[in-house]
């Protein structure tokens, strides 16, 4: 394997590891948004506050990871594109910083109109954020993002690739973060609402899978090159996405969500990982390859060693921050 | 109108259309970070203080205090994640001239702030839901990663900005960037000091905000030992912090004549070449010529070069096309240099008179004083930072790449300008909404501080 491959895989386990984890997050927006009123949606908007509030932060931190990774070990193709894709990036970004800023203020407002006012703000940028940030990978994926100068501002990223992208990476985020909160709400011992989210994330779940079929006539059309690589390279990846799902879809209506979490992690893990593997050379599809897009070999190097920093001392901590949110001993305060 | 200005205005007339609002977007977005990134920094320290004196003491007054600072740290650092995210993003969005060509030189700092950062969010989520749920020495130490990461990110950050002054590790081949040496780059000659420089300035910004929220308090006639422990803890950091930063500030700018003399000149006023040149306060360059200025003689000679004679290099020995806005730059050297003067002369006067045994703290007028202490440090640093980076234009890399050449032709940035004024505005709004509904409940007697929604408020665990 070449150097810019090392720090590429690098820099994609961090985007893996943003849509787990930051997805989670943000799809806990969906199940806040639609929990209903705020009486009957206190217990399950409850439960996203202590979810996410001690995690939220160290999971965003990932995507500060792929964005510095990106313009020291690829800067020409980061610098390009920002500027094509800026309306997207610029949408998530907002959506990112309210979704940051309301959740935080939400938990010590002081009445409940502002609760509420920083609830809906939450939830909705939550819920949206997540599109956006899938429509810049389709836009990617699907080779409009030129090697120079600047593409479309508008049509880059509102092709068939970008709008299903989108719209996958709500509904993936969506049902990782109720498969959780299902898991959270039966280890808290709350049984009427790991019932209720139950059942939505099992809908969700269905959607979410029916728009990935939806979207494979369309992509072989607008995404030539990711789709060889998705029926090529990538095929035994799709296989094991499809397989996970529907494990989980049928773990979760046998109620085990505490198992059903693992198989969500795997099916987005294996979709992302499909995508990567599928659009392999390329880091811009079509335009520029991972090679070619690589920056001074000294700064690899360099970046190796923040890499394997990252190893020692971020990992082990990430860990030790999960296993205390997902015992017992904090789940039942 | 003279040549000078006419040459300005001719340089403005050629700009890319994404200079301007470029600008005016990494100053709001970067001046309000630079508020949050110091609580960041420093916060973590000074709740560490008063946590540890809470369980080894057994005081329960300086728990109390850990316990409300870490929830207001909660609401802090949430905003100041999201807003470091925003230059995250801009770097690229709004200077694509000086990412794509120089960023395998500048990046690697930045990859060692993110792994600080993930630290600290990682031990911030542990520390801030530990309170009840683990053993309190342990949970006190969960504070200590935060503390080095703030640390760490500082120098990081830091790198970067030195390295924009005084570039290093790269060479310029036929406007080329090659020979890339990124450790060169991020321990680039000054880096050390401006690192200092910075970190120094968040404890102070930190400490005298933080003694300045219970100065109130005293001020409305709540004189407790949680109000009066309040007020010392942070001021005892803000005094070191302010006695330390005039000396490693005189060490920063100790040889700055050489390193960048336009922005010396700047700093100074320095519109011609005088032996010895004298130290300039106030004062406004109207048509080429100082105006207004209180001259003192042959001290600028002494603070700025070290000699009773070595001049201060004029602007008249710089191309037009090479000097900075000086009224601008000047103004924010002298406020900084001002303030902090002002800040370090109160400092000794308060421990001065308490070793002779008096408590200024009866008095009104320095609780007052102490309040506007906390604004004051704020518009300090926030000076410091205009003049360095004002003072350094035209150059993004000093001596290699133009402000000018970095920004992009995106007209459409006044509308993104637009919208982060909006979305800052409200941000600031919610903060300060929270933050008062916070402190109002405390006061009222409330500890938990509930969330407000739901019949059944969830339990939150006090030790």
């Amino acid at each position: 394997m070449t150097l810019p491959m090392v720090v590429a895989a690098a820099l994609f386990v961090g985007v893996l590891a943003y849509a787990l984890f930051g997805g989670a997050d943000f799809g806990s927006g969906f199940y806040d948004l639609t929990a209903g009123g705020a009486v009957t949606g206190a217990e399950l908007r409850t439960l996203v506050d202590h979810s996410i509030g001690p995690v939220w932060e160290a999971n965003h931190v990932w995507l500060v990871y792929v964005l510095v990774m990106w313009w020291t070990a690829f800067p020409e193709t980061f610098a390009v594109t920002m500027s094509t894709l800026i309306l997207p990036m610029l949408l998530a970004l907002l959506g990112i910083v309210l979704r940051g800023a309301a959740f935080a203020f939400r938990k010590y407002a002081a009445t409940l109109g502002q609760a509420r006012l920083f609830g809906a703000v939450f939830a909705v940028s939550s819920v949206v954020t997540p599109f956006f940030l899938g429509a810049v990978a389709g836009a990617i994926a699907s080779g409009r993002v030129p090697a120079t100068g600047r593409g479309d501002l508008w049509s880059s990223w509102l092709s068939p690739t970008s709008v299903f992208g989108g719209l996958i990476a709500v509904g993936t985020c969506a049902f990782l973060a109720g498969t959780f909160l299902t898991a959270d709400a039966v280890r808290s011992g709350r049984e009427r609402l790991s019932e209720q989210l139950r059942r939505r994330t099992l809908a969700v779940g269905i959607v979410t899978g029916a728009l990935v079929f939806a979207a494979l006539v369309p992509l072989t059309r607008d995404a030539p090159t990711l789709t060889d690589g998705l029926a090529g390279r990538a095929a035994s990846l799709v296989v094991l996405s499809a397989v996970s799902g529907s494990a989980t879809l049928v773990l979760l209506f046998r109620r085990r969500p505490a198992l059903a979490r693992f198989g969500a992690l795997t099916a987005v893990a294996a979709v992302v990982l499909g995508w990567g593997v599928a659009q392999y050379p390329w880091l811009l599809v079509d335009e520029v390859t991972i090679a070619d897009a690589a920056g001074a070999p000294a700064t690899l190097r360099a970046l190796l060693v923040a890499v394997v920093l990252a190893g020692i001392i971020v990992v082990p901590a990430l860990t030790y921050l999960f296993r205390l949110t997902q015992s017992e001993s904090w789940t039942r305060h | 109108m003279t040549v000078h200005a006419l040459a300005l205005q001719l340089l403005t007339a050629d700009d890319p259309a994404g200079l301007l609002p470029a600008r005016e977007q990494m100053a709001l977005s970067l001046g309000w970070h630079i508020v949050l990134a110091c609580f960041g920094v420093a916060f973590p320290t000074m709740i560490f203080v008063v946590h540890r004196r809470g369980i080894v003491r057994d005081d329960p007054v300086a728990l109390g205090l850990a316990q409300r600072w870490s929830k207001v740290s909660a609401v802090l650092f949430a905003i100041g994640a999201v807003s470091g995210t925003v230059l995250s993003f801009e770097m690229g969005l709004l200077w694509p001239g000086l990412m794509g060509p120089f960023g395998d030189v500048l990046g690697l700092p930045f990859a060692f702030e993110g792994l600080s950062f993930f630290v600290e969010a990682i031990f911030l989520g542990i520390y801030l839901y530990g309170w009840g749920r683990m053993p309190p020495r342990r949970h006190l130490l969960m504070l200590v990663p935060m503390a080095t990461a703030g640390v760490v990110g500082t120098f990081c950050v830091i790198s970067v900005n030195a390295w924009m002054n005084a570039p290093a590790g790269f060479t310029m081949v036929g406007g080329e960037v090659t020979d890339v040496d990124p450790w060169a780059a991020m321990f680039n000659d000054l880096v050390w000091m401006q690192f200092l420089h910075m970190w120094v300035a968040a404890f102070m910004v930190v400490g005298f905000v933080v003694s300045g929220v219970y100065a109130v308090g005293m001020l409305r006639g709540r004189r407790d030992a949680h109000h009066r422990l309040g007020f010392l803890v942070p001021f005892v950091f803000a005094t070191v912090a302010a006695l330390t930063q005039p000396v490693i500030g005189h060490l920063l700018g100790g040889n700055l004549g050489d390193r960048q003399p336009a922005k010396l000149a700047a700093f100074e006023l320095a519109e011609t070449t005088e032996s010895p040149s004298p130290l300039r306060i106030g004062g406004v360059l109207v048509d080429g010529e100082v105006r207004w200025a209180i001259d003192i003689p042959a001290l600028g000679s002494l603070i700025a070069q070290n000699s009773f004679t070595e001049p201060v290099p004029g602007l008249d020995t710089i191309p037009v096309e090479d000097q900075p806005p000086v009224n601008l730059t000047h103004w924010a050297f002298q406020a900084m240099i001002g303030i902090g003067t002002l800040l370090a002369g109160a400092v000794v006067l308060f421990w001065f008179l308490r070793w002779r045994g008096r408590d200024l703290l009866e008095k009104r007028w320095f609780l007052r004083f102490a309040t506007a202490a906390g604004p004051l440090a704020v518009v300090a640093l926030e000076a410091g930072w205009i003049a360095t980076e004002v003072g350094r234009q035209p150059w993004v890399v000093y001596g290699v790449l133009r402000t000018t050449e970095a920004a992009g032709s995106n007209s459409g940035l006044w509308w993104l300008l637009a919208a982060t004024v909006v979305v800052y505005a409200g941000m600031t709004t919610g903060a300060v909404v929270v933050l008062r509904s916070m402190a109002r409940r405390w006061r009222a007697g409330e500890t938990d501080l509930p969330s407000p929604y739901g019949p059944e408020p969830r339990e939150e665990v006090t030790p």
